[in-house]
């Protein structure tokens, strides 16, 4: 065991402060410290993005990224998305489009398409399958989630489009 | 007198009863991250346990020294099976009536074998501790053959089983050999097919694979040592089951364990088994004081939790030269690694394999099934299935793919001349089963013409042509499949696992403002049972379903159930919940005679209330009767409203179906591409025809998984070489085709509202029909069968063997 380190990151807007261990992923870290259960973990090997957040406006596997390097960062998870009162437009879609079942994938799954959604606010249904291809699920077939995420999508650019 | 608005189709709506999309109440937690999984539990002073796992399939343990590891700060405890032996639980019973080494006692026998369980205060630590366990290991000659397992002089795998003895199911003809079962009447059979104009024969191996759902497995034990109690989280698809295991083995009294299946993240039959690592957290837990955490990574998943398949079927079937099938011979070699862990109805060694005459009317059938030990993990568990009927299935529809090449026939005809007639069912089979129900042709016809068969063959046949030709190098594969299923375990008479009976349960209880909260022995593992079995009850007593909490997976509160795999929830719960609400309903009935003041044959049912008959403007409904049935003294009948159904259903049911898959391959790079994909299910009664959408979903995916390239492989020393998610293939979204889905309604006659169970039928009859469209698409150029997966190397294989590339 190493000496610990001071690690400062904002999480789903909130400022942390914490000791960590240099070899401590991040999602250990999310999950163990700071009690957000919402990543998963399920491969711990970058193949099943059960785990994804987003640091510094990018999706990444929080298991295989050390809580280090999220050192002055902006880390956002699922639960960083909805508000106390009201579901995320993509949380919605997903509820209204079947787009989850056991509902393991879904924090990571609905995390990355708010993401991919940022980078390509208009996508196809190509685009959204490769998009998300980075995320596995074992139950839906992904048929679901692609309507889910396309549904949001189209939802977003109404909504933006009408305060326009 | 009362107001008759709303009209009795609004108030049907209101429901959301039968038959509705509804959408599901578990959502709003999950899409928020506030699912509970079982390593979301987090208790004070919780220790976290880790396993010290074999590197070699088969060796000897020759000793163990924990010392280094017990000397790192944070360890608390490094158990092995010394430690376990004075409580018995160096071993423990499996599911099958074989027993299971929990750690290594003297001997390892598969790669991935748990040796030692060590306990810290946290991960890291565990992780550290589990490098410093040191192991001395001699290794010994590895079987992972089940042909070889057999040979005369092969390597006596089981050393502490005697030699000669008999096992669980009967006589062992061979130091490596489990049982042998058999059905059905051998000499008819051979007699058929020795007389027959055509026989086909082929050996049909279903690889082995796993369920890999994306949560793993994994439990948290917590023995309160003051008061006695030992409460246990896991990742339990039978969580009573568990429990009342847990007390056999531990000694402690079933009224002082509690366990919990907390949300399931999937479980596809992996999460049925009564693993090592739960019964390790359980006596760390004893051992230590406090409470002890056990999740497994994905490569322990993978290696050591569980399979499923493995069965090398080597089938006869004869026929009439037109077609008409008249005899069915199988036999198989069933591999079941080191321990017989196989999770089957205790009579049903091969589970119901039998069911392997699928949809056909076979007059004579006979089915044999050896049971074999070798150096790989055990399990054997319906991945996605109801006991071996996925290999059935996958038997029968490749047996009948060989026999229209043996008949030179469309492979469509001859399903359709062999198909068992309508008015057959009740139907016996030739293996003793009787099939409540079945319109299969009408499920054909519709099939073949929504994708528009005749021309499929066409555009085939032009397209083998132009290969030839030499002008493309692509192929098409038409990949039929009408599979039977038999889900819905079963009747007690014949089905028990650990000698429970395979019953299931609902208990109700109607509040007195008219919402209700419904309790089941099964537990969702993301099925959405809270939604679906509120739906069913919601028809049955008039409640809106938004109105009915359903709990399951806490022993301490539900009613003992036999739990959720092999598509029984549904027929199994489903009907007690339907029976359960029905004995409200009867004394409801009795009430509202009484509040209408009329004879309690004199009020009838309607949607959500008691009417008097022939005047609709009297009646009570379900609220105002709950409500009286708490406030006012009614002549005869006990305050309250509840009632509690156990159901053991008469016969199992017969989901059934019709898949087509168009694939086209290309015959240079082995890469193909799913063009179409149709799915016909009859699943009797619909419930929730969206979450049986997303079902068929995900078990078409499923399917394809298995069919393309997904499987547990074993290089020759027993190593594991599909250990991690880089090389067991899960599709992801890109690889995903789009499906479409259709139904017919043929429902079971004997249940309470006729639903079947449709949560397997996708991988049951997926798995054919994608292995069928590889097999077609070369039919032409003379091949017969090739082996599944049909990964990108096997099929440029295939082409390659064929000749194919020049
Ligand atoms: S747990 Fe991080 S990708 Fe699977
Ligand atoms: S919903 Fe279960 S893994 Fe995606």
């Amino acid at each position: 065991m190493s000496d610990k380190m001071h690690l400062k990151m904002t999480v789903n807007g909130k400022q942390e402060d914490l000791l960590v261990e240099p070899r401590e992923l991040l999602i250990y870290v999310l999950r163990e410290k700071l009690n957000l259960t919402g990543p998963h973990v399920g491969c711990e090997t970058t193949h099943c993005g059960a785990c994804t957040v987003e640091l510094n406006g990018k999706s990444v596997k929080s298991c295989t990224v050390l809580a280090a390097q999220a050192q002055g960062a902006e880390v956002t998870t699922v639960e960083g998305l909805s508000t106390p009162d009201d579901l995320h437009v993509l949380q919605k879609a997903f509820r209204e489009h079947h787009g989850l079942q056991c509902g393991f994938c879904t924090p990571g799954m609905i995390t990355r398409a708010h993401r991919l959604l940022q980078e390509n606010p208009n996508p196809t249904e190509e685009e959204v399958r490769f998009g998300i291809a980075g995320n596995l699920c074992r139950c839906t077939g992904y048929q679901n989630i692609v309507k889910s995420i396309l549904a949001a999508a189209a939802e977003m650019n109404a909504a933006k489009e009408a305060a326009e | 007198m009362n107001d008759l608005t709303p009209t009795r189709e609004e108030r049907t709506a209101k429901l959301k009863g039968l038959g509705t999309s509804r959408k599901r109440v578990e959502d709003v937690r999950f899409t928020q991250g506030k699912g509970n999984y079982v390593d979301d539990v987090k208790l004070p002073g919780m220790l976290h346990g880790d396993f010290v796992r074999s590197p070699y399939a088969h060796a000897r343990v020759k000793s163990i020294n924990i010392d280094a590891a017990m000397a790192l700060p944070g360890v608390i405890a490094v158990l092995t099976a010394k430690d376990l032996e004075p409580l018995s639980l160096h071993w423990m019973p499996t599911l099958a009536g074989d027993k299971q080494m929990v750690l290594a006692d003297g001997k390892v026998l598969f790669q991935g074998q748990e040796v030692a369980f060590v306990v810290a205060e946290d991960r890291y630590i565990a992780a550290d501790a589990v490098e410093l366990v040191e192991v001395d290991y001699e290794e010994l000659p590895v079987i992972t053959d089940p042909f070889k397992a057999l040979e005369p002089d092969a390597t006596v795998l089981r050393e502490d089983l005697e030699p000669g003895a008999d096992g669980a199911h009967g006589p062992r003809k061979h130091h490596n050999h489990i049982f042998l079962w058999e059905e059905g009447d051998a000499e008819a059979t051979n007699q058929a097919i020795d007389s027959a104009e055509v026989v086909a024969e082929e050996m049909v191996y279903y690889h082995r694979t796993h369920p890999c759902p994306l949560e793993t497995c994994g439990s948290v034990a917590s023995m309160d040592k003051v008061n006695g109690k030992l409460t246990l989280w896991g990742t339990f698809q039978a969580p009573h089951v568990v429990r009342t295991v847990a007390s056999l083995l531990s000694g402690i009294e079933e009224h002082n364990i509690r366990v919990i299946s907390p949300d399931i993240g999937g479980g596809f039959g992996n999460k049925v088994g009564v693993y090592p690592g739960y019964v390790c957290s359980i006596v760390a837990s004893i051992v230590t004081g406090r409470p002890v955490k056990w999740i497994e990574d994905r490569m322990d998943n993978l290696m050591a939790t569980a399979f499923a398949r493995d069965y090398w079927m080597k089938g006869k079937i004869s026929a009439t030269k037109d077609g008409k099938i008249t005899g069915l011979h199988c036999h198989v070699t069933a591999d079941h690694g080191a321990f017989d862990a196989c999770a089957d109805p205790t009579k049903f060694p091969a589970g119901f394999f039998h069911i392997c005459t699928g949809s056909y009317d076979i007059p004579v059938a006979y089915v044999g099934v050896d049971g074999v030990y070798t150096n790989k993990a055990p399990g054997g568990v319906a991945y996605r299935c109801s006991f071996r009927v996925t290999e059935a299935a996958y038997f029968i529809e490749r047996m009948i793919e060989v026999l229209a090449i043996e008949l030179n026939m469309d492979a469509a005809e001859l399903r359709r001349i062999n198909f068992i007639r309508k008015d057959q069912f009740p139907y016996q089979s030739a293996l003793g089963w009787e099939y409540d129900s079945g319109d299969y042709h009408t499920a054909w016809d519709k099939a073949l013409a929504a994708v528009g068969y005749d021309d499929l063959r066409k555009e085939q046949a032009a397209q083998v042509e132009a290969f030839k030709r030499g002008e493309t190098r692509k192929l098409l594969g038409i990949g039929l499949t009408h599979f039977t299923e038999i889900v819905g375990a079963g009747p007690v008479k014949n089905c028990d696992i650990l000698g429970m009976g395979m019953f299931d349960s609902c208990e109700i209880r109607i509040h007195p403002t008219g919402s209700a909260i419904a309790r089941l022995g099964t537990i969702s593992q993301g099925q959405g049972h809270a939604t679906t079995f509120a739906q069913i009850l919601a028809s049955e007593i008039g409640i809106p379903a938004d109105s009915i909490t359903i709990e399951e997976g806490d022993t301490d509160t539900a009613p003992y159930g036999l739990g959720t795999y092999g598509s029984r929830s549904t027929p199994v719960a489903g009907a007690a919940t339907a029976m359960a609400g029905r004995k409200i309903r009867a004394k409801a009935q009795m009430i509202a005679a009484y509040l209408l003041e009329v004879h309690d044959d004199d009020v009838e049912w309607d949607v959500d209330r008691f009417q008097v008959k022939g005047a609709p403007e009297r009646f009570k409904t379900m609220a105002e009767i709950a409500y009286a049935s708490y406030n006012q003294a009614i002549p005869g009948v006990e305050p309250g409203l509840e009632a509690v159904s156990y159901y053991d259903p008469p016969n199992m049911t017969y989901p059934f179906g019709a898949y087509i898959c168009v694939m086209e391959i290309d015959a240079d790079t082995g890469e193909h591409d799913i063009r179409q994909f149709y799915a016909l299910d009859d699943c009797g009664t619909r419930i929730n025809p969206m979450v049986i959408e997303g079902q068929v979903h995900g078990g078409l995916t499923e399917a394809l998984a298995i069919a393309m390239g997904q499987e547990i492989a074993y290089d020759e020393l027993g190593n594991v070489k599909t250990g991690t998610l880089m090389d067991f293939f899960l599709p992801t979204a890109w690889e995903t085709p789009n499906y479409t889905t259709d139904h017919t309604e043929t429902p079971s006659p004997h249940h309470p509202i006729g639903a079947k169970g449709v949560g397997e039928s996708p991988n049951v009859g997926g798995v054919p029909a994608f292995s069928n469209a590889v097999n077609d698409a070369f039919r032409a150029f003379g091949l017969r069968h090739t082996h599944m997966p049909h990964d990108h190397w096997r099929i440029w294989k295939t082409a390659n063997d064929l000749g194919l590339h020049g």
